[in-house]
């Protein structure tokens, strides 16, 4: 019988105390690889989730609730901007593609977001990817009454092709709220991976002039989504210039993804929390190995005992033991994985849901190799003791 | 020649006043291979000590203690525990089963530091041993008498030489006595082991062809019965 099986029956003999510590390995694995994989992840999706825009000009505000309100669909619009405003900076010559976006109402609780129909038929959202509509359908024209439908809410409210709806006034879902007016929805696009997913996209002039909106603010939009010309790299430093040091009425964010990441840079006193927790559970769940062998010790002395006369040298008895804590770690990491599988896809499946961000837990992070082995030299560690107590153990005194 | 030879072994242990005391203090003794002896002792004759000392767990003070050639007190405590696993069976008054492990597994870890284990011969073992049927049986769930039946043939799994029997029967009823010694020496013939069987159960003297009595052996335990020793 090799060491590594005297070490199974070993654990398999203290059961509970076992499932104890592996469960303790495994929520604190789980927890270093989610504090630092996975949020490593979110930073770098939502960052690159920026529609494959490199600057939003929004009204006068901040630069976060402008990016989160016009990349991300979150949060609300920190006002308008003139229809002039967006009409001049087209003119930009470093200003490769400009595309103006309104919102302000909803369909049961999804946000529409108008805009004009070349943002969704000419515009990459990322490299070499372009809005597809799936089989079946077609993207809106200008001035219908024609509605494209992100993936994530045709698959949550059942949306299809022919549907129709009222839109409702505001972002929040409020059913007295509701527009006479009707779309009909005319494509769905296929899934972006990005919060393009989960909004309903109609033409810009529908929410301009949709039943009970301002007519003063007809030609009003919320903000302008800029893509810069290639090698145009002064054309951010000369915008920011004029419209954010010179100007006073519009704020541009520039680089739209630095700001996400600046965000994420606020937050970080949060992730220091997790971290330390997670730093916590890992020397308890440390700690617990070391006192559940160290404190079995005693009764297993004669097992030891036993071992030994029966020809097991010294060094063996301390593997065995060693073992048993590798073995515990082992069981707790491979938990562990699975614990963070199950939390990245619950959490993933959440961040998509309220922001259309997909995540990926397994994304190649080096979170994902440290956490794991830093568990396991904890486990060694821990084992040290116990097994050195094996080791020294008094044979004779101890044969019952 | 003597599978196993003992000459003017000394093994002493501090004193509560200091000092050392002689538990054990043996001129000569030899055994044959194939031999059975019953050593026969009161309490505190040093009886555990000296089986101790020829399985090499217990290091003498003085004195040689030579078995199959090799004189066990001059090996590295690596070399006498590799010498334990390969010549040495050992059976024990408490069994000392381990609770861990299957009926089966216990008679392996009987073999498994020395040349391995092999699950036919432990199976054959306990079909000797008349628990064929009970192998996947954990300790617990086992009777002092089949306890000390698995014992029996986890002393014989790595094939020795010499098997030390340690009051093996003093836990058990006269009927589970007579069967496990009856076992241990069957066995032992059969498998051309020397038995050096510890018991102070005077009932036994007919059932060994050689008997010695430890306080006659050993000068230490004389001492003792006469007030000089420890105890």
């Amino acid at each position: 019988m090799s060491p590594v099986a005297m070490a199974f029956r070993g654990v398999r003999e203290r059961r509970v105390s076992s499932i104890i510590t592996i469960l303790a390995v495994a929520l604190a694995c789980s927890l270093l690889m989610l504090v630092w994989a996975f949020k490593k992840e979110a930073e770098q999706s939502f960052a690159g989730a920026n529609g494959g825009f490199d600057a939003v000009l929004g009204p006068r505000g901040s630069k976060l609730q402008i990016v989160l309100n016009a990349l991300y669909h979150l949060d609300e619009s920190p006002g308008l901007m003139k229809w002039k405003d967006f009409e001049q900076l087209t003119k930009y010559p470093a200003i490769e593609a400009a595309y103006p976006i309104a919102v302000g109402d909803n369909y049961r609780g999804y946000r529409l977001v108008g805009t004009v129909s070349d943002y969704l038929s000419k515009h990459s959202y990322a490299e070499d990817r372009n809005f597809e509509v799936e089989e079946g359908g077609t993207l809106f024209e200008e001035k219908s009454m024609n509605a494209v439908v992100g993936n994530l809410v045709a698959r949550r409210l059942g949306m299809e092709v022919g549907d129709t709806f009222h839109p409702y006034h505001g972002l929040i879902y409020n059913e007295s709220a509701k527009h006479e007016e009707i779309y009909t929805v005319t494509g769905i696009l296929k899934p972006t991976g990005t919060p393009a997913d989960k909004v309903i996209w109609i033409p810009i002039s529908g929410i301009q002039t949709m039943s009970g909106h301002d007519p003063k603010a007809a030609t009003d939009i919320s903000a302008a989504l800029l893509k810069f010309k290639q090698g145009a790299n002064m054309a951010g430093f000369q915008l920011d210039m004029l419209y954010n040091k010179q100007g006073n009425r519009l704020t541009l964010a520039w680089p739209a993804n630095r700001t996400i990441v600046q965000f994420f840079d606020k937050i970080s006193w949060f992730d220091k929390i997790l971290q330390a927790v997670a730093a916590l559970v890992a020397i308890i769940a440390g700690g617990s190995i070391l006192a559940i062998l160290y404190n079995t010790m005693n009764e297993r002395k004669r097992d030891i005992a036993v071992l030994r006369a029966l020809g097991a040298k010294r060094f063996t008895v301390f593997t065995i033991s060693l073992l048993e804590a590798v073995g515990m770690t082992l069981a707790g990491v491979v938990a562990g994985f699975v614990v963070y599988s199950v939390l990245g896809f619950a959490i993933g499946e959440v961040v998509q849901r309220e922001t259309g961000v997909l995540l990926n837990p397994f994304t190649g992070n080096a979170a994902m190799i440290w956490a794991p082995l830093g568990m396991l030299g904890i486990g060694v560690l821990s084992g040290l003791l116990p097994s050195l107590k094996a080791y020294r153990t008094d044979v004779s005194k101890n044969l019952s | 020649m003597a599978l196993l030879s003992i000459r003017d072994l000394v093994k002493g242990y501090p004193s509560e006043w200091g000092g050392l005391v002689d538990v054990v203090n043996i001129t000569a003794f030899e055994l044959q291979p194939g031999e059975q002896v019953l050593l026969q002792g009161e309490s505190g004759s040093g009886k555990s000590t000296l089986l101790n000392l020829i399985a090499g767990i217990v290091v003498a003070d003085s004195g040689e203690i030579v078995l199959s050639g090799e004189n066990i007190i001059s090996l590295s405590e690596s070399a006498r525990d590799t010498h334990r696993a390969r010549s040495l069976g050992y059976v024990f008054q408490n069994f000392n089963l381990l609770n861990g492990y299957s009926c089966l597994e216990n008679v392996e870890l009987g073999m498994s530091f020395g040349a391995g284990a092999d699950r036919d011969y432990a199976l054959q073992l306990l079909a000797r041993v008349g628990l064929a049927n009970r192998h996947n049986y954990r300790p617990d769930q086992l009777s002092q008498g089949q306890k000390q039946r698995v014992a029996i043939a986890r002393a014989l799994a790595n094939r020795p030489k010499l098997v030390l029997a340690d009051e093996p029967t003093g836990n058990l009823d006269p009927t589970n006595a007579a069967i496990a010694l009856e076992l241990i020496q069957s066995l032992c013939r059969e498998n051309g082991a020397a038995l050096l069987f510890v018991s102070h159960d005077p009932q036994l003297l007919s059932k060994f062809g050689r008997f010695i009595d430890l306080a006659e052996l050993n000068q230490a335990a004389c001492l003792s019965s006469k007030g000089g020793g420890i105890e």
